[in-house]
């Protein structure tokens, strides 16, 4: 089946993990925006036969480490930020929006592989090359991830909430 | 005996990828253990929540932005098929260039930014652009008086761009209070009430950058760059990035013929 149809169908699962990665619409969908457009271009990358969807979700990987560390947010703008007047997008609802919190939370690697995990349900196998990194590696994030988020939902403090510094 | 139950099996458990064996092992063992059990069905009941949450964004419509990359996409395959491999070289560069361009324009690169110019512009827009009554001090009637008044507070000439081709009409400006002295914001609204801002401000002489730059604070989108000594930036909670990509472009072309 020719790639670039396969492509198009797997926009909006591209979205769905999107989403769920840096917690709000635009920016998801900017994201995937991007992940679209170095896809097009790096198609002739992509070896025939193997994983398009894996290779598809390395890639926006890849775009999404770039931009947050080119965008590297200093801190959030809330306490400064006036809200901005909603405009009836409240298509969200109240769990989503505890996960959304939840979810933004945890650190950033853990993140990612709870969410291919869980939202893609890759085997550990896909999401250990998806990401690039060991799938020992895989499942202790994935542990950790799951003990943070359950924490949390819990509304208890995960185990180690130690402030860290982020480079 | 088969080997220990580790944490790896657990997680693959919850994610029901242990094979049928293992799998009946885990049950025995959860068996006499209560809170493992407890934890082990919350990792089920978290991921099923999350899926049922994030599940929504699978059956909406695409936006049409991208689709638009996409068919883009499409479109440079079918004819690089007819075209053959020569051809093609030449071709990709076309319509590859054409969407990667502006991406190159807006250095992805940003290093932390001294002059936090994106984050001022999102703050003003976020505050001045809800503004139903009062959104300027000086309307677009005026905009003779009100040039000249912000050029004369900000010591260097400024102007209120004409972006009315690209839909998008002046309503006024005003003055405002910036680290290095008075800013400028302009603001533009478009016939179905979606609004833009300009925030102008002067800038030290080291900060001599012209290229554009795309940073998003809460949902307001912002191009900024330097010209000069001039500080710009164009910030929308309205428009995509593509759409105010357009208009940065726009304004950084009058502004630069100025």
């Amino acid at each position: 089946m020719d790639e670039a149809k396969r492509l198009v169908e797997l926009i909006p699962r591209l979205r769905r993990y999107a989403r769920a990665l840096v917690g709000e619409r635009a920016s998801a969908d900017d994201l995937v925006q991007d992940t679209l457009e170095r896809a097009w271009t790096k198609l002739h990358l992509y070896r025939r036969g193997t994983d398009l969807r894996a290779w598809l979700f390395t890639v926006m990987h890849n775009v999404h480490v770039n931009r947050v560390r080119a965008t590297r947010p200093v801190d959030p703008l809330e306490d400064e930020m006036p809200e901005l007047a909603q405009r009836g997008t409240q298509a969200d609802g109240l769990l989503v929006r505890d996960l959304d919190r939840a979810i933004a939370r945890l650190p950033a690697d853990q993140r990612s592989v709870l969410l291919l995990v869980t939202l893609e349900e890759m085997s550990y196998e896909e999401v250990a090359r998806t990401l690039g990194i060991p799938i020992g590696t895989v499942m202790s994030r994935l542990s950790r991830a799951r003990e943070k988020l359950r924490a949390m939902m819990l509304g208890q403090t995960p185990p180690s909430t130690k402030l860290k510094l982020v480079k | 005996m088969s080997e220990p139950i580790s944490e790896a099996d657990l997680q693959a458990y919850a994610d029901g990828h242990l094979p049928e064996e293992r799998r009946k092992a885990v049950d025995a063992w959860l068996a006499s253990r209560p809170e493992e059990s407890e934890r082990i069905a919350a990792y089920r009941r978290l991921a099923s929540e999350v899926r049922a949450a994030y599940n929504t964004m699978l059956s909406e419509p695409v936006p049409s932005r991208l689709t638009r990359v996409a068919s883009a996409g499409l479109r440079w395959r079918r004819v690089a098929v007819v075209a053959g491999w020569i051809v093609l070289g030449i071709l990709i560069g076309a319509p590859a260039g054409w969407y990667s361009r502006p991406e190159r324009l807006v250095t992805q690169v940003v290093p932390a930014d001294p002059s936090m110019i994106a984050r001022r512009a999102a703050v003003a827009h976020a505050t001045y652009s809800p503004e139903v009554r009062h959104p300027v001090e000086v309307g677009a009637e005026d905009e003779q008086h009100l040039v000249t008044w912000l050029s004369k507070r900000l010591g260097v000439k400024v102007r209120a761009p004409k972006l009315d081709d690209a839909g998008m009409s002046l309503v006024g400006g005003r003055l405002l209070p910036g680290e290095n002295g008075p800013v400028a914001l302009f603001m533009y609204q478009s016939q179905n009430g979606r609004r833009l801002t300009l925030y102008v401000r002067t800038e030290v002489p080291r900060n001599r950058e012209t290229a554009f730059r795309y940073a998003r604070e809460n949902n307001v989108g912002v191009f900024y760059w330097i010209d000069r000594e001039v500080g710009y930036a164009l910030a929308s909670a309205d428009l995509t990035k593509d759409e105010l990509l357009r208009l940065a472009n726009l304004v950084y072309k009058q502004l630069e013929s100025s």
